[in-house]
Parts: C-alpha cells; sequence; structure tokens
C-alpha cells in the first residue's frame, strides 16, 4: 500500500488546495471540411465536431467520477477557421462562428476555440475577412473563442495585422459592452502561437496536428502556494525551486493519467500535456499567492519578475519529466482577473500593467485578462499587443494580448465576467499617443538569433 | 481496480462501523486498513478492491459522501491508480 503521507498529501491537494485537472480539450482538422459552398462546409464542420466530440463529456465525467479526479472543463479546438474561408470568398465567416457555437453546445463542451488566423508574415485570402468579422461573431456567438498569430520569431511581426486586432480587440468590447465587454475576454493576440495549446482562449488545431488528438491541460497553484508555506522563511531560493519543481511534477502525473485514460475511452491519439499553473479566482489558488509565499509584500513590487521566472523554470523542470509529450503554453500563467492575489494586487495599487509586461517576459503567457480603460484608443491597443509581441518574438516564447476595453466605465470600476473569468478593476495604460508608430504598418523584420545581449 | 477510502476528521463512535458495513452492502472488499490520531483528529485510510462491487461507482461515491455527512466527516474515494501517479516514479 502507498505510504499514508503520500495519500493524505494526495487528499488534501484534490480536497482543499484546488487541485484540479483544468482542461481536457479535443483538437479536431477541419481541413476535410473545406468547400466553396459555406452552406455545405458548415454542414460539414457540424457533423465533423459532433461526431468526433459525441462522447467527449461523457467520458471525461466518467473519468472524473471513477477515480476521483476533478475535471473541470472540456474544450474543443479546430483548425483556424481562415483556412477554410480561402476557399469561400463569399461567405459570412460569422455563419462558420455560428456553426461552431451549435456544435460546441450540442455535445455539451464550455468553449470552442479555432475561431482565427494565422498572419505572422500576410494575409491570405481568407484572413482579412475573419479578422475584420470577429466583433460581430464573438458579439453573436457565445461559447466561440477567437485568436490571431500576428507574430513570430522566424518571421517577425506584421504590423498590418497589429495595426488591424488594435481595431479589432476594440471594436469587439464595444460589441458586447451591455454584456461586460465580453467578446474581448474570448479573443487573444498571439505571437508564438503553439499549435497544441489546449487553453482558452487561444486554443487552435495547428496544421501540423493529427485529424483529431486529445491534450491536458493541469493546474495547481493552490497546492505549490501550500508546499511552500510548510518551508521555513529562512529557506535558500534552491530549496524553493526544489520544491515546486516536486509538486509540479504530482500534478503533472495527474495530468497524464487522465490524458492516458481519456484517449483509451474516446479511441483518440494523447497530444500534449499542458504544464500550467493556471490560476482561478478562488480563494488560495493563485500564482500571485505563490509569489507572494516566495517572500514578496505584494505581487507586483521589485523581485516579483525574478520569483515568477524561477516559478516559470521550476514548473517546466517538474512537469517535463512527468508527462510523455509536453506542449501548449507550459509554464505560470498570470491573468490578472482569474487570480484572486492578482486582482487584489491590481486593486490595491501594487501590480501596474508595466510590471505586469516585464513579467510576461519570463511567463507562459503575457498581458492577460487585463482590463483597460473604455477610452482607450485602438492605436493604443495596437501599440500594447506590438510590446508584448516584440517580447516573445525577441525571447523565442510565446507571448499574448487578451485585454478588455471596459467601454462606458470608468478607472476604479470592476468588471465582473463571472466563472473562471473573474472579476478584475481596471488598470490605468498610457494615454501617451503611438498613433504615428501603428500607423506605418509593414513589418518588423525577424530578430537576429546569434550575438544575444 | 482498487481505490483508497479516506475518512478524516473529530472522532466518534461507530466510524469503522459505519464505513466497513458500506462496503459489505455493495461487496466492495477491504484489503488493508490503517488509523491515526493526527492533531486530534481521526484519519482513516482503507484500501479496497471495488472488482466485484454491485452498484456503480457514481452510487458508491454517493453512499461515502452522505455517510461522510452523517459522521460530519471528510470521506474521499480516489482510484489507487491517482496515488500511484503522483508517487511512483
Amino acid at each position: 500500500m502507498i505510504n499514508t503521507k503520500d495519500i493524505l498529501e494526495t487528499i488534501e491537494m484534490l480536497t482543499s488546495e484546488n487541485l484540479d485537472v483544468r482542461t481536457v480539450t479535443m483538437g479536431i482538422s477541419l481541413l476535410d471540411c473545406i468547400d466553396p459552398d459555406p452552406d455545405k462546409a458548415c454542414q460539414k464542420i457540424y457533423d465533423k465536431i459532433t461526431t468526433k466530440a459525441a462522447h467527449l463529456v461523457e467520458e471525461v465525467d466518467k473519468i472524473a467520477a471513477d477515480y476521483g479526479i476533478p475535471i473541470i472543463n472540456k474544450r474543443i479546438s479546430v483548425t483556424p477557421i481562415a483556412m477554410l474561408l480561402g476557399a469561400a470568398p463569399d461567405a459570412d465567416p460569422v455563419q462558420y462562428a455560428k456553426t461552431l457555437d451549435a456544435a460546441a453546445k450540442k455535445v455539451g463542451v464550455n468553449f470552442i476555440g479555432g475561431f482565427g488566423a494565422l498572419v505572422h508574415k500576410g494575409f491570405s485570402s481568407g484572413d482579412e475577412r475573419l479578422i475584420r468579422s470577429i466583433p460581430r461573431a464573438l458579439a453573436e456567438t457565445d461559447i466561440v473563442c477567437s485568436s490571431v498569430n500576428i507574430g513570430s520569431t522566424k518571421s517577425g511581426l506584421n504590423m498590418d495585422a497589429v495595426r488591424l486586432m488594435g481595431q479589432v480587440v476594440r471594436d469587439t468590447a464595444e460589441a458586447t459592452k451591455d454584456n461586460m465587454c465580453m467578446g474581448a475576454a474570448k479573443l487573444v493576440v498571439f505571437c508564438n502561437a503553439p499549435e497544441d495549446n489546449p487553453f482558452m482562449a487561444g486554443a487552435f488545431h495547428g496544421v501540423g496536428e493529427p485529424d483529431c488528438v486529445i491534450h491536458v491541460g493541469v493546474s495547481g497553484p493552490g497546492a505549490v502556494r501550500a508546499a511552500l508555506a510548510k518551508l521555513p522563511k529562512d529557506a535558500p531560493l534552491d530549496q524553493v525551486a526544489e520544491l515546486i519543481k516536486k509538486t509540479a511534477f504530482k500534478i503533472t502525473r495527474l495530468g497524464q493519467l487522465v490524458a492516458n485514460l481519456a484517449s483509451q475511452a474516446l479511441g483518440v491519439p494523447a497530444g500534449i500535456i499542458d504544464l500550467s499553473l493556471a490560476p482561478t479566482p478562488a480563494i488560495g489558488d493563485s500564482v500571485a499567492h505563490i509569489l507572494e509565499g516566495m517572500g514578496l509584500e505584494g505581487c507586483g513590487s521589485c523581485g516579483t519578475t525574478a520569483a515568477l521566472a524561477m516559478l516559470n523554470d521550476a514548473v517546466k523542470k517538474g512537469g517535463v519529466m512527468a508527462s510523455n509529450h509536453v506542449g501548449g503554453l507550459s509554464g505560470a500563467f498570470i491573468p490578472v482577473s482569474e487570480d484572486d492575489g492578482m486582482i487584489k494586487a491590481a486593486t490595491c495599487g501594487s501590480l501596474t500593467l508595466e510590471k505586469l509586461e516585464a513579467m510576461t517576459a519570463v511567463c507562459s503567457v503575457g498581458i492577460d485578462m487585463v482590463v483597460i480603460p473604455g477610452d482607450t484608443t485602438a492605436e493604443v491597443i495596437s501599440a500594447l499587443i506590438a510590446d508584448e509581441a516584440a517580447i516573445g518574438m525577441v525571447n523565442s516564447k510565446t507571448t499574448a494580448v487578451r485585454v478588455i476595453p471596459a467601454i462606458g466605465h470608468k478607472a476604479g470600476d470592476v468588471l465582473d465576467f463571472g466563472g473562471l473569468l473573474g472579476y478584475a478593476p481596471i488598470m490605468p495604460i498610457s494615454k501617451y499617443a503611438p498613433d504615428v508608430f501603428i500607423h506605418r504598418g509593414g513589418r518588423v523584420p525577424a530578430p537576429m538569433q546569434a550575438l544575444k545581449n | 481496480m482498487k481505490a483508497v477510502i479516506t475518512v478524516i476528521g473529530m472522532d466518534c463512535v461507530g466510524v469503522i462501523a459505519k464505513i466497513s458495513s458500506l462496503c459489505s452492502q455493495m461487496n466492495i472488499n477491504i484489503e488493508d486498513v490503517t488509523q491515526s490520531i493526527m492533531q486530534d483528529m481521526f484519519c482513516m485510510i482503507m484500501l479496497v478492491d471495488l472488482s466485484k462491487c454491485n452498484v456503480s461507482q457514481a452510487q458508491v461515491r454517493e453512499a461515502f459522501a452522505q455517510a461522510g455527512q452523517e459522521l460530519k466527516m471528510q470521506v474521499t474515494v480516489t482510484r489507487q491508480e491517482v496515488f500511484s501517479a503522483m508517487h511512483e516514479i
């Protein structure tokens, strides 16, 4: 029998430290649904999703019940829809979004991702039409998520797309202003987007992926925080890193177990485990609290970037050995509205947007779930996207921007999205105009891969 | 198909009797039991075999959850594979 200490540690993690498997995401290729007739294409999409994912929710819920493992979300990611639009020049992209919404609701998943485009080097025929339709698509659907990749380390930044996305983010918030600007919470702008990410809103099914695959995203900031709390205050940082690695290993093994079981039950190959610490607004399930547990008075203070860098690295080192294949975003997430500690830090002023930007250079994603004033111009949003994408491009890592312009609200107000998306105060952003820079368009050339100083 | 039942909470009369009689009703074989008192908390860990269980997993879970409520203790049922995955290399 496994020793008592290990059993009790696991039960404690599962019951009071919010350890869970955050998502089981089925990736489905829609490349075989391409059709010049949009009605036929949408029918093929609907049929393929509702066939492949017919038993996804049922089987995953059964695994959760049989094994006693909380599995929070069941999701679907699909081929970026812009790739299907190229063949249908007269199609309305929103029809495709509504089809995804209907298919996802039919099979009972929480979200479906992939209403997006990959435009890091330029627009192909369906890309720009899809991007311009995003505000309407996200306003007229409920559980569709959208992502656009505007840059990569190998190709540089597509600044025409950056300029366009600033406007699209703003328009998406405008289109959903009666619903907490929710549309913008379902839209991510990426640099170096991973093709196998199971997490929303940025999940899509890349073209290099198999026809159908199961990815799993783990969670567990609460378990890491609880483990850290048992270390003495004067324990050196290498002991802290070691403890995080060990905890990440255990968390990830749980994810791998679920991936194996889900793959077997659904007859679909297991893809990757995303080794992420994904916080929730629940008390104690916070990445900010881990950083504070390392010895910072408040998340956002000097030292936060260093602490986060170590956390991010230790999570990967622990998780890599625990899983067969690693992918997705893999690291510590720092979404402001989804993290109890981040919300408090942003509210009291210890965490600013500028510090968040610095933190994104060492964490797994980027400026995530940040609410900005409703009068922020499209150019400022574009420039924020450009800054964030530049960090990703130069450092060969994924970065992303998911900001919510709080249309009709002023600084100090709070937007409450509900559920896992949480709530957040409006964070101030520089009002100095970057308009001329953004209006130049064109491309930022790919960076040097040597002479790295 | 083995599972670990844990019972944690303030000690009271009849804990083991209640849990083991539930096991017996559902034809769940108890293979090993350890118990201890940690910081005034009663803590029992039971290794059971579910392979001949005569009800569904959902019913097993429900029955133990209800027993937990009656005893005012936390009762969990977790498959052994979870612990093996997390604690064995």
